[in-house]
C-alpha cells in the first residue's frame, strides 16, 4: 500500500508493505544511499536517521510506524544547526576513515548536540555507544563532538 | 580523451626509470605519463618484467588540471590523499590541483593495464609508490621546464617551477603548466631526474586534509553497496550453512507470495531471493523452506581443527629461519621457558557487508563493486560467464572496510552466478549474518615454543614451531615455496632482539571446512602476539622489568630501541598504578616499520578487562601524511583491542556459531581507550603502518594483564573467567 513520508522536507509517496523497514525505503526505493545498512538488528547504528529530531535505527523502523513524523537523513542534516556543527568538526578533525559508518555516527552525534549542547563524557558515551566503527575512529569522534559543542551557538 | 601517439622518444640508459615510465601527448593538448608502479610485495617482481604494463597515469591537461589514475584503492587508509602528495611534491603544485580518479571503467586503454595489477593490501601502497611517483612528478616537472625554456629560448637551468607554473626569473616571465603541457609532451624524457631533499619537502611530512573526507560526512560518498544502475533489482542470499554443503531442495511458494519478490535463484550451494528492495528480499528469504545436504563437514567443530594443529607441531616443519644451533644451546641453558600459544579464527566484519552489483548482457557483463583486487574481480566474473576478461567492465568503488576481506572475490563470483539467471541488473547484498558466517577467516594458529636462558636471564636458544593455514599458498601460489611464504612467518623470524641461537619452523595445515584469508596485519597478527608474549615471559622468568629486559637485547637495532624508549617515557613506565591495573609493552618490526606500544589495563574482580590508555611510538621512516599515520595507528590499535577482548569465530556442527554484532562483538566508543601516537622523525624510506597497530596491541594488552594479575594468557581472545578473583 502507499505511504506518504516527509523526508528532509519533501513529501514522498511509496508503495510498499507496511512492515518494510524505513532503511530499504530510503536506500532502494527512493535512492537516498547516504543512510547505510550494517546489521539489520539495531546493533551497529549505521542506519541512524532522525524522526522528529530523535535518532532512530531505520533498519528496524517499519514504514507504517512513522505516520506524519518528519524524517531527516544524512543528506539534509547539514541544514540543522547541530548537524552543521558536527559535520564541520568531523571535517576539521578528519574523523572518517573508510567512512561507511560515519553517516550514522553523524546522525547520532547531531541528535545528541541538538538536545544537549554541552554533553559530558558520559553523555557522549551514552549517545554514541550504539554506533560501531570498525575502523576504530572513536578517539576522533569523541574529540569532534567536544569541538562541535564548544563552537558556540 | 584519446591518445595521439605513444612515446618512442625515450632515451637509452637508466633502466630503472625506463622500465616504469613513458610519456605521450593527449589530443586535447596535454601531457600523459604512464607508469608501471611496483608493489612492495613479492608479486610485484612479476610486474617489473620486460613488458611495459602501465598501471597508473598522470595527465596534465591544457587547463592545468592534474589527474591521477592509480591502481591502489581507498578503504579508509588515506591512500587517495597520500599518493597525490608524492606527485604534487615533486611536480611543485598545490595538492588541490591534483585530482584522483577511480580506474575509468569504459576506456579500454586504461582498463586493461589497471586490471592487470594485483591488489591493495599488505600495507604496500606508499611503500611501492614512494620512489616511482616522486620520480614521475620530477620527470614531468623537468619536461615542463624544458618546454618553457625552449619557448623563451633560455637555458632550462635559469627557469624554476613553482605553484603549477614555470618562472624565468631574469625576464620575469612565467607560464602555467596547462599552457606548457602540449609542448612538454614533445620534449625528450630526461635521462635522470633529481629528487628533492627531505629538508626541502613542502607537502610530504605535513598534515594534509584528506581529499575523500567531505563526501564521507554528507552522505554523498558512493560505496559498492550504493551502486544503482537503472532497473537494478536487489537480491539477498542464503549459502549452505556448512562449508562444502549443497542445496537439497527448497520450497519457495511462500517467498514468491511476498509483495516485491520477483524471482528465486537456485545455485548448487545457495539460494537467492531477487526483489524490488532489500526489505522484500529479506522477507522472501525468511519465507523459504530450505533443505541442505550438509556434506562432509557436517559434524566439524573447532576442537577437531585445534587437535590437528596441535599434532602437527609435534612433527618437523619447513625451517623458516635458523641461526646458530638452538638445540645445542638449549641443552646448556640455565633455565627453560616452554609454552603453547593459540589464536582463533577471526571474521573481518567490515561495516559495509559483502555486496556486488552485476548486469549480465549478451555481449558481456558489467559489475559494480568495492574491491581491493580489481584484476581478480574481473577474472572471477569472466570465469563464471565463460567470457574473456575484457568483456567484463568493472566499476570500482569506495570500500566500506577492507581489512583483507576484499582481496578475495568470492562475493563477485557469487553475485555473477546469481545475475546470470536474472534478466536485469541485480545487486546482491549479504545480510550481516551471511557476512559473518560465510567470511573467509583469519587462520587459527597453534605455536609450540621453548626458550633457553643463561644464568643472567638472557635468551640463548629459541625454538618455535607453529602450524596453521598459509593464505598465500591459496591466494598467490607461486609465492609459497618449500613449505614457506613471506607472510605467514613475518613477525616470527627476523626479530629485533639479539638471540644467538634461533630456530623457527612452520607446518602448513589447511583446516577442513573453513576457508581462510588475509586479515588486517595478516601473519604478524599471530606472530607478534606470540613472540612479544614470550619475551615478556622471559623477562618475568629472569625477574627483570619488561622494558629493561627488551632494551638490553636491542644492540643491533637502534631504531627499535628508540621507539621502545620513547613509548616507555611517554607512558610513564614504572610509575605506580592502582591495584588491579597494569602496564604491558610490545615491540615489533613488521611491514617495514618499528612500533612500540604500551597498554594500560584494569582487571575487575569479575575478570572483566578494560583498556584504559594506549601509548604508541612509531618509526615508519619518512612520513608522508602525519595525520594519516596517527589515524591509522589509532585504527589498527582499536582493531586489535576488539580482537583481544572479543574476537573469536567457532565452529559447531560445521556451522559458524557467531551471527551478528551481538555474538561477534566489536569495540564500542564507551570501551575505546585514549590512544596517543608519537612519531619518530626519520628520513628512511616509508614503512607500512595501516596494520602495525593491530599486531602490536594484542600482546601489549596481554602483558599488561600479567602485570596486573600475574596471570599469563596464552590464548586469544581474553577469557575473563581465567582472571576472575575467587
Amino acid at each position: 500500500m502507499a505511504f506518504q513520508l516527509t523526508i528532509n522536507g519533501d513529501r514522498h509517496s511509496v508503495d510498499v508493505d507496511g512492515d518494510t523497514q524505513l532503511l530499504w525505503v530510503l536506500r532502494d526505493v527512493l535512492g537516498m544511499t547516504g543512510t547505510k545498512f550494517g546489521c539489520g538488528m539495531a546493533l551497529c547504528g549505521a542506519c541512524t536517521v532522525h524522526v522528529e529530531g530523535s535518532p532512530v535505527r531505520s533498519c528496524i523502523t517499519s514504514v507504517d510506524s512513522i505516520g506524519d513524523s518528519k524524517i531527516t537523513t544524512i543528506e539534509a542534516i547539514g541544514q540543522t544547526p547541530a548537524g552543521k556543527k558536527i559535520q564541520e568538526a568531523w571535517l576539521d578533525r578528519e574523523v572518517p576513515q573508510c567512512g561507511y559508518c560515519q553517516s550514522g555516527q553523524i546522525m547520532s552525534a547531531s541528535a545528541l548536540l541538538a538536545s544537549n549542547p554541552h554533553p559530558s563524557d558520559s553523555d557522549i558515551e551514552d549517545a554514541m555507544s550504539g554506533n560501531i566503527c570498525r575502523c576504530g575512529t572513536y578517539v576522533r569522534i569523541r574529540e569532534a563532538i567536544k569541538q562541535a559543542a564548544q563552537s558556540g551557538g | 580523451m584519446t591518445l595521439t601517439h605513444t612515446g618512442s622518444n625515450r632515451p637509452a640508459g637508466d633502466l630503472s626509470r625506463r622500465s616504469f615510465l613513458r610519456t605521450s601527448a593527449v589530443a586535447s593538448g596535454g601531457l600523459l605519463l604512464s607508469l608501471s608502479l611496483p608493489f612492495a610485495s613479492r608479486e610485484s617482481e612479476a610486474a617489473s618484467s620486460d613488458s611495459f604494463e602501465p598501471n597508473a597515469f598522470i595527465r596534465i591537461g591544457g587547463d592545468g588540471q592534474i589527474v591521477l589514475t592509480m591502481p591502489y584503492v581507498e578503504m579508509g587508509q588515506g591512500t587517495y590523499t597520500s599518493i597525490p602528495m608524492l606527485i604534487a611534491e615533486e611536480l611543485e603544485v598545490d595538492l588541490k590541483q591534483v585530482r584522483l580518479e577511480h580506474a575509468p571503467p569504459n576506456e579500454k586503454l586504461y582498463m586493461n593495464p589497471l586490471l592487470g595489477v594485483q591488489a591493495t593490501g599488505n600495507s604496500n601502497a606508499i611503500r611501492g609508490a614512494w620512489q616511482p611517483l616522486r620520480k614521475a612528478g620530477a620527470t614531468a616537472r623537468t619536461m615542463l621546464v624544458a618546454a618553457a625554456a625552449k619557448r623563451w629560448d633560455v637555458d632550462p637551468s635559469s627557469c624554476r617551477a613553482q605553484n603549477g607554473e614555470v618562472h624565468h626569473q631574469a625576464s620575469g616571465r612565467s607560464l602555467g603548466y596547462g599552457a606548457l603541457a602540449a609542448d612538454a609532451a614533445r620534449m625528450p624524457v630526461p635521462e635522470s631526474v633529481t629528487l628533492k631533499k627531505p629538508a626541502d619537502f613542502q607537502l610530504i611530512g605535513t598534515p594534509a586534509k584528506r581529499l575523500d573526507t567531505p563526501a564521507k560526512v554528507n552522505g554523498t560518498a558512493i560505496y559498492g553497496i550504493d551502486a544503482r544502475p537503472p532497473g537494478v533489482k536487489i537480491a539477498t542470499l542464503a549459502q549452505s550453512p556448512v562449508f562444502g554443503g549443497r542445496l537439497k531442495r527448497v520450497d519457495d511458494a511462500a517467498a514468491k507470495a511476498v509483495n516485491g519478490v520477483r524471482q528465486i535463484v537456485r545455485l548448487d550451494d545457495a539460494v537467492a531471493v531477487v526483489a524490488d528492495h532489500m526489505g522484500a528480499a529479506k522477507k522472501g528469504l525468511a519465507a523459504l523452506k530450505i533443505e541442505w545436504d550438509d556434506g562432509p563437514h557436517a559434524r566439524l567443530a573447532t576442537g577437531d581443527i585445534v587437535r590437528e594443529l596441535e599434532s602437527a607441531t609435534t612433527k618437523p616443519g619447513a625451517v623458516a629461519q635458523n641461526v646458530g644451533d638452538a638445540d645445542k644451546a638449549m641443552a646448556g641453558a640455565a633455565t627453560k621457558v616452554e609454552a603453547i600459544y593459540q589464536v582463533p579464527f577471526l571474521a573481518h566484519a567490515t561495516m559495509e557487508p559483502m555486496n556486488c552489483t552485476v548486469d549480465v548482457r549478451q555481449d558481456g557483463c558489467e559489475i559494480w563493486v568495492g574491491s581491493q583486487a580489481l584484476a581478480r574481480a574481473q577474472t572471477a566474473a569472466a570465469k563464471v560467464l565463460g567470457l574473456p576478461p575484457e568483456k567484463v567492465i568493472v566499476h570500482n568503488h569506495l570500500i566500506g572496510g577492507g581489512f583483507g576481506r576484499r582481496l578475495d572475490v568470492d562475493g563477485v563470483t557469487r553475485a555473477v552466478e546469481i545475475a546470470k539467471q536474472v534478466n536485469a541488473p541485480v545487486k546482491v547484498v549479504w545480510t550481516r549474518e551471511e557476512d559473518i558466517q560465510h567470511d573467509m577467516y583469519r587462520p587459527y594458529w597453534f605455536d609450540r615454543i621453548s626458550v633457553g636462558l643463561d644464568k643472567a636471564g638472557k635468551p640463548v636458544a629459541w625454538n618455535n614451531r607453529f602450524a596453521g593455514s598459509s593464505v598465500i599458498a591459496r591466494w598467490l601460489p607461486p609465492a609459497f615455496n618449500k613449505g614457506l611464504d613471506p607472510d605467514t612467518t613475518e613477525g616470527a623470524i627476523d626479530l629485533v632482539y639479539d638471540i644467538p641461537n634461533f630456530h623457527v619452523e612452520y607446518v602448513r595445515v589447511e583446516p577442513p571446512g573453513i576457508p581462510t584469508a588475509f586479515w588486517r596485519s595478516v601473519g604478524p597478527s599471530h606472530n607478534v602476539f606470540v613472540t612479544e608474549s614470550v619475551i615478556d615471559e622471559l623477562a618475568a622468568a629472569a625477574k627483570q622489568d619488561p622494558v629493561e629486559y627488551r632494551r638490553a637485547l636491542l644492540g643491533k637495532s637502534p631504531r627499535a630501541k628508540a621507539v621502545l624508549e620513547l613509548a616507555a617515557a611517554k607512558a610513564g613506565w614504572g610509575q605506580p598504578l592502582p591495584k588491579g591495573s597494569g602496564r604491558g609493552v610490545s615491540l615489533q618490526f613488521v611491514f617495514g616499520s618499528y612500533l612500540a606500544q604500551v597498554a594500560e589495563v584494569e582487571v575487575a574482580k569479575d575478570g572483566a578487562v578494560r583498556v584504559r590508555r594506549v601509548v604508541c611510538a612509531m618509526d615508519c621512516g619518512t612520513v608522508v601524511n602525519p595525520d594519516t599515520v596517527r589515524a591509522q595507528i589509532q585504527s589498527g590499535t582499536n582493531f586489535g583491542v576488539t580482537a583481544a577482548l572479543y574476537g573469536e569465530i567457532t565452529l559447531k556442527d560445521g556451522r559458524v556459531e557467531q551471527t551478528n554484532f551481538d555474538t561477534y562483538q566489536m569495540l564500542r566508543l564507551n570501551e575505546a581507550p585514549p590512544i596517543e601516537v608519537h612519531i619518530v622523525q626519520s628520513s628512511e624510506p616509508p614503512g607500512g603502518m595501516g596494520e602495525t597497530g593491530t599486531s602490536g596491541i594484542v600482546p601489549a594488552i596481554s602483558n599488561a594483564i600479567f602485570a596486573a594479575t600475574g596471570k599469563r594468557l596464552r590464548k586469544m581472545p581474553i577469557d575473563p573467567a581465567l582472571l576472575k578473583q575467587t
